[in-house]
């Protein structure tokens, strides 16, 4: 037949996608660089963007592509942070060795948590997530070593011996505390560019290609042979790792943690869907184009107090309504550009389109 | 050996046995066709076959293993393939994606490695000019080839095919009637449920007449068709 003829090849890159990658190499060394050439401030302006651009593309990976629809990602937030308190304060570590112990409880936190969620569905387990995260909170609000309910602050030196804050000190003449910022913002950076870069080859593999067949019929993919659940799993606890270990380097660079803070649903879930949602919830170039809306509206809003929340809400309204994609989505549907292509085409015979 | 046995099988949904006592076997290359009025119980069959229903008594074998408590995924992956009734693709794939997800995940391959093997399947099941178009936007008829092609991406050694003529113009049968034979003359076992009897005829070498969860009577077409007893469940008509 015509199949033992033809030479058949898949097809996943567009002309944009290397037009980006090219582009995307250059900001990233752009963004390595740019301690020598920003401002303190906008430094920090930068790590908060990043930052909150990691927890976006962890929580993507979970709703947008696993159907997974967690507002609870504060517990891994707070989990991570306390324990890299812990690990300063009690066990005197270093705090970026703390912050991947951060991490490390984190995921092992979204194995209980996974349990006891995974036997809801639906709205059902967007609910059981937030229980846990509360149940998680209320827990660490016990712990006096770490000033319980009020909370506690890392002790400035113990930031300014991090590993790397002396070498940058050093090498570039930076004041301590603002070495202390530069190594952040470069971990935040890393953080960041690791999110997408982990979500990207995971859609790229065959098991990205199992996770979309159970998001769209997980009966069917059973039937083909996908082992949902331990996809699912997976997908969980991944982003688990990540939200603690970005939780984590949130609190190094705030140096002061309270419970309420750190398990605070507003700026580590809703913040996060917020962002998701308005860039395109499933796609990874969404919550690029979310985070830098957010912090516009941030800093524009930011003296009209409550007023600022009100109108959060009403552009994510607007937004669900008219552009349920989210504006990347819509951008991508009206010119078909694809930054971070993950459609597979199959090349060769007769194939139209 | 039989490649499919099924010995003493019971199923029962509250007070409602829908699987009652059913024991057959299917030889492997062979192509059984299993008739019976609407809620006879055969797309029952066909879950307890493949594992998405458990059975409440009784023994499913596959290649002589007893798979009565295996999970459906290891039974694909062992096996058995099947179409659903109502055709369930992956709407926002593409219809090659679809199919390499079942045939990477059925078969535990490298997505490399069975990208010529879906592009044939493609050109044998008259998919292959709608490749890359999203399986969401397939007619019927496209719907249930890809229903068929996606199980067999999954390499079966038992291909079920549940209603798969349903719906379809008599040339779109026609040409699904090739396809199919095609299929079982590479070696594939299948067991086809089907209420378009011509269809069905014209693969299978023998029917296995279901009602109301039980085995009335299993032989070659002719005799089936010519039963009496057949005659009175099945066609209604009063001998």
């Amino acid at each position: 037949m015509d199949g033992q003829t033809t030479i058949w090849r898949v097809e996943t890159k567009t002309r944009a996608s290397t037009a980006f990658a090219i582009v995307a190499a250059l900001v990233i060394c752009a963004g390595l660089a740019a301690p020598m050439y920003l401002p303190r401030a906008t430094l920090q302006d930068l790590f908060f963007i990043l930052t909150m651009l990691a927890l976006a593309q962890s929580w993507n990976l979970l709703a947008g592509y696993a159907g997974l629809v967690s507002v609870g990602q504060q517990a891994f937030v707070g989990l991570g942070a306390y324990v890299m308190f812990a690990g300063v304060v009690l066990l005197k570590l270093d705090p970026l060795v703390a912050i991947l112990l951060g991490g490390i409880a984190s995921a092992l936190l979204a194995i209980p948590a996974g349990i006891f969620a995974f036997r809801l569905q639906g709205a059902y387990f967007a609910i059981g997530t937030w229980v846990i995260a509360e149940i998680v909170r209320l827990l660490v609000a016990q712990w006096k070593m770490l000033g319980g309910g009020t909370g506690t602050s890392l002790p400035a030196s113990t930031t300014r011996h991090m590993q790397g804050v002396d070498l940058v000190h050093r090498m570039f003449g930076f004041r301590p505390a603002q070495a202390v910022d530069v190594v952040c913002y470069w971990l935040a950076l890393l953080l960041a560019v690791a999110a997408i870069f982990m979500v990207y080859r995971l859609l790229r593999s065959r098991h990205g290609l199992a996770l979309a067949s159970v998001r769209d019929n997980q009966d069917a993919a059973r039937a083909v042979g996908v082992d949902a659940r331990r996809l699912k799993a997976l997908v969980y606890l991944a982003s688990a790792l990540v939200t603690g270990l970005v939780g984590a380097l949130i609190y190094v660079q705030k140096a002061r943690i309270s419970p309420d803070a750190a398990f605070s649903v507003t700026d580590w879930t809703a913040y996060v869907i917020f962002i998701v949602v308005i860039g395109g919830i499933g796609t990874i170039e969404g919550p690029i184009v979310g985070v830098l809306v957010f912090f516009a509206l941030q800093k524009l809003l930011a003296d009209f107090g409550s007023i600022y929340l009100m109108v959060l809400g009403l552009i994510g309204i607007v937004v669900m309504l008219f552009a349920p994609q989210g504006l990347w989505g819509l951008f991508a549907s009206r010119t078909g550009i694809q930054l971070l292509p993950v459609r597979r085409l199959l090349r060769g015979g007769p194939i139209k389109n | 050996m039989p490649i499919l046995e099924l010995d003493h099988v019971v199923k029962s949904f509250g007070s409602l046995k829908v699987t009652d006592d059913v024991t057959f076997s299917v030889e492997p290359g062979e192509a059984l066709g299993i008739i019976g009025p609407n809620g006879a119980g055969k797309s029952t069959l066909f879950n307890l076959i493949t594992g998405n229903v458990r059975v409440d008594a009784g023994r499913v074998s596959f290649e002589g293993a007893d798979v009565t408590r295996m999970q459906p995924m290891k039974r694909c992956h062992a096996g058995v393939g099947r179409t659903l009734q109502i055709p369930q693709p992956f709407e926002k794939l593409t219809v090659f994606e679809n199919l390499v997800v079942a045939a990477s995940m059925g078969s535990q391959k490298a997505e490399s490695e069975v990208t010529d093997r879906c592009a044939e399947i493609l050109v044998d099941t008259g998919l292959i000019e709608r490749a890359n178009a999203l399986a969401g936007g397939l007619g019927l008829l496209q719907r249930k080839r890809l229903e068929l092609a996606r199980a067999l991406a999954t390499d079966p050694k038992l291909l079920l095919l549940d209603e798969i003529a349903g719906g379809l113009t008599e040339a779109e049968c026609k040409s699904l009637i090739e396809t199919i034979r095609a299929i079982h003359a590479s070696g594939i076992t299948i067991v086809w449920i089907e209420h378009v009897l011509h269809a069905l005829n014209a693969v299978v070498q023998r029917l296995l007449v279901l009602n109301f969860g039980k085995v009335v009577d299993i032989g070659t077409p002719e005799d089936m068709m010519a039963s009496n007893a057949v005659r009175e469940i099945y066609l209604g008509i009063e001998v």
